[in-house]
């Protein structure tokens, strides 16, 4: 194997990397806090990303400038998570707290299934194309073919994200709180943690990140139906890998499912459509719990 | 009442003698839904021997698969069309896999065994939808069917697989609640409650579970050779992709653990739900199905079998109460 194709296969497998790293950091932050997987995740990245294109196309038709796109990403995450946040949070989980985990991954599947169809009521089933902020950023060459900056640009910020997440988890008080209900939830309750209040607010942080995943995404992609079912799938294979709620080990997760990815894409393309989940089987055998989650005593 | 026949077991049998009278009053596309719901209903049948010791999965469409599968490549390569051949070897297939799979997946509870099914399920559909000799994305087209030494001819055609699948399907709903109610049968509720106590009773909970796993793949290899048949055609789409385990699992929710033929009557009811959404609201099937799942979860959440266990429970305690006031008549 020469060092260019080796280079290439690095490149697009940062860049699926950190777009699966995107999708999949909301999803982990909610499951390690509320200890459930949430299927409406994806839900959050389409409309996320559905919202954002819409926008931005009024947007350029407006002529403004091109910069301010970004700003408009930010904003569309924020609202979608504060809305989905309430909507299905309060609307929803809270009811189910309760219920065994399966049951509570049924009812946000039920969700998701409402949802999808909530999207094409609104939307319609023609692709969304806002391609603006990718011709902004414009293109580089490594070794002699052409990247998109805009691209490269999403390594930094999931970058960026996770650095934002491990100070806002090891360095303040709010995110002191947060490892002390994931640690224990009665105790922390016990100590005049405000278990509900906490529990809405990484729901709506969760469901930031995820909007946020398809607002960024949405320029780089053609916003069609069916986008959500895609990720979801996706961002549960690395959560599984890395461990349920463990942030680094999304990280990890993506970094092992970006290169593995595009390692198959490049060498033996027949292997790409299961080549995550051979990866997910294998790391569920040797590591059960995951790569980086704490191993768990039987209850008696 | 025998040892055999207890009122699961007449009831099950009523059901069979109501399908094959019915058969001859009812139109072609709902006899093709009876099938289907027969077919899904096995493999929910299947989710419910795990679901008593509590486990779940996400990827059962894995043995749904491996059954219409072995079906159709045993007609396609090797010419084989003999019902009782084709779906014995499609139970067996299934069947093996879930007991190679099992002595892994033992080790695991929750929703790791789940998303690990889930896992081993895509990768089947991986394969599936990759390999050109197994079909690819466009799947397989299975021939005329033939029984024994019978070889029915159109309109008898679908009217014999009915007959076949029904008595088939009943004989292994019987086979399940006998095994139930066996001592290894009782052990799933054991396992679910709590699995250490039991193993200081001197029983494994893994081989337990393995037991339960691998007859829930030959259910669900027998609903998948069914399915085959029904719709004469296998393709990874409809036989082993995500979804489909959605489908399923929807199938066990609607119809509670409560007794081996709750899934039959939730298959049919999913089928006809499904059928009717689709028809009428093309637009918004998926958000009736959604809710449909989203009402049973809150307010059935042991399916609709619970309604059944409710009437009994009301009828028992209306008799206990007649009795005492005969007593005090008395």
């Amino acid at each position: 194997m020469d060092t260019e194709l080796l280079l290439i296969i690095l490149i697009d497998g940062l860049v699926y990397a950190s777009y699966l790293f995107m999708v999949s950091v909301g999803l982990t932050v909610i499951c390690g806090v509320q200890k459930i997987l949430n299927v409406t995740h994806g839900s959050l990245y389409a409309f996320g990303a559905y919202l954002c294109a819409t926008i931005l196309i009024f947007y350029a038709e407006a002529g403004w400038p091109g910069a301010g796109a970004f700003v408009i990403m930010v904003l569309t995450a924020i609202f979608l998570g504060i809305v989905f946040g309430i909507i299905i949070e309060r609307g929803l989980l809270r009811f189910l707290y309760a219920e065994d985990e399966h049951i509570i991954v049924l009812a946000t599947f039920a969700a998701f299934l409402i949802l999808e169809d909530v999207l094409l009521l609104i939307w319609g089933t023609n692709p969304y194309i806002a391609a603006e902020p990718l011709a902004l950023l414009g293109q580089t060459d490594i070794a002699e073919l052409p990247f998109d900056n805009y691209n490269l640009s999403m390594i930094f910020l999931s970058a960026l994200v996770a650095a934002i997440l491990w100070y806002g988890l090891r360095r303040t008080t709010f995110g002191k709180m947060l490892l002390a209900v994931i640690y224990d939830r009665e105790l922390s309750q016990s100590m005049g943690i405000n278990v509900t209040k906490i529990f809405l607010l990484t729901f709506m942080v969760g469901s930031f990140l995820g909007a946020l995943g398809g607002a960024y995404q949405a320029p780089a992609i053609s916003v069609q139906p069916g986008i959500g079912v895609e990720v979801i799938v996706l961002a549960f294979a690395v959560v599984v890998i890395g461990g349920m709620g463990s942030i680094p080990g999304a990280l990890i997760g993506s970094l092992v499912v970006g290169v593995a990815r595009a390692a198959a894409v490049h060498l033996e393309p027949v292997l790409e459509l299961f080549v995550i989940y051979m990866i997910m089987a294998i790391v569920l055998i040797v590591r059960p719990q995951g790569l980086f989650a704490p191993a768990k005593a039987r209850k008696i | 009442m025998t040892k055999y026949m207890d009122q699961t077991g007449w009831a099950l049998t009523l059901g069979l003698a109501v399908l094959i009278v019915v058969n001859f009053f009812i139109p072609e596309w709902f006899r093709a839904i009876l099938l289907l719901s027969l077919a899904r209903g096995s493999v929910a049948l299947g989710l419910l021997v795990l679901w008593r010791c509590g486990l779940i999965s996400f990827g059962h469409a894995l043995f749904y698969g491996f059954g219409a599968y072995t079906v159709a490549l045993i007609v396609k390569y090797l010419g084989i069309t003999d019902v009782f051949l084709t779906v014995a070897c499609g139970v067996v297939v299934a069947g093996g896999f879930a007991w190679i799979l099992g002595f892994l997946l033992r080790r695991y509870r929750g929703i790791f065994f789940a998303l690990l099914n889930l896992a081993f399920s895509m990768i089947l559909y991986g394969v599936l939808a990759k390999l050109e000799s197994l079909g690819s994305t466009d799947g397989i087209s299975l021939e005329q069917t033939t029984y024994l030494w019978y070889e029915p001819e159109g309109a008898a055609n679908k009217t014999t697989l009915f007959f076949f699948a029904a008595v088939m399907t009943w004989a292994v709903a019987m086979a399940v609640h006998h095994y139930l109610r066996s001592t290894l049968g009782y052990m799933t509720t054991a396992v679910r409650e709590n699995e250490i106590r039991l193993e200081y009773l001197g029983y494994s909970a893994e081989r337990a579970i393995h037991v339960k796993y691998t007859i829930s793949g030959l259910v669900g290899g027998f609903g998948g050779a069914i399915a085959a048949m029904t719709i004469g055609h296998v393709d990874p789409d409809s036989m082993a992709y995500w979804p489909i385990s959605g489908d399923f699992v929807f199938i066990a929710i609607l119809s509670g653990t409560g007794n081996v033929g709750a899934p039959f009557i939730g298959a049919l009811l999913y089928e006809l739900i499904r059928t009717y959404a689709f028809e009428q609201f093309p637009g918004i099937w998926q958000l009736i199905m959604g809710g449909t799942l989203l009402l049973i979860i809150m307010f059935l959440p042991n399916g609709l079998w619970s309604l059944v266990d409710r009437w009994n429970q009301r009828r028992k305690e209306r008799n206990r109460l007649e009795a005492r006031a005969q007593e005090e008549k008395a």
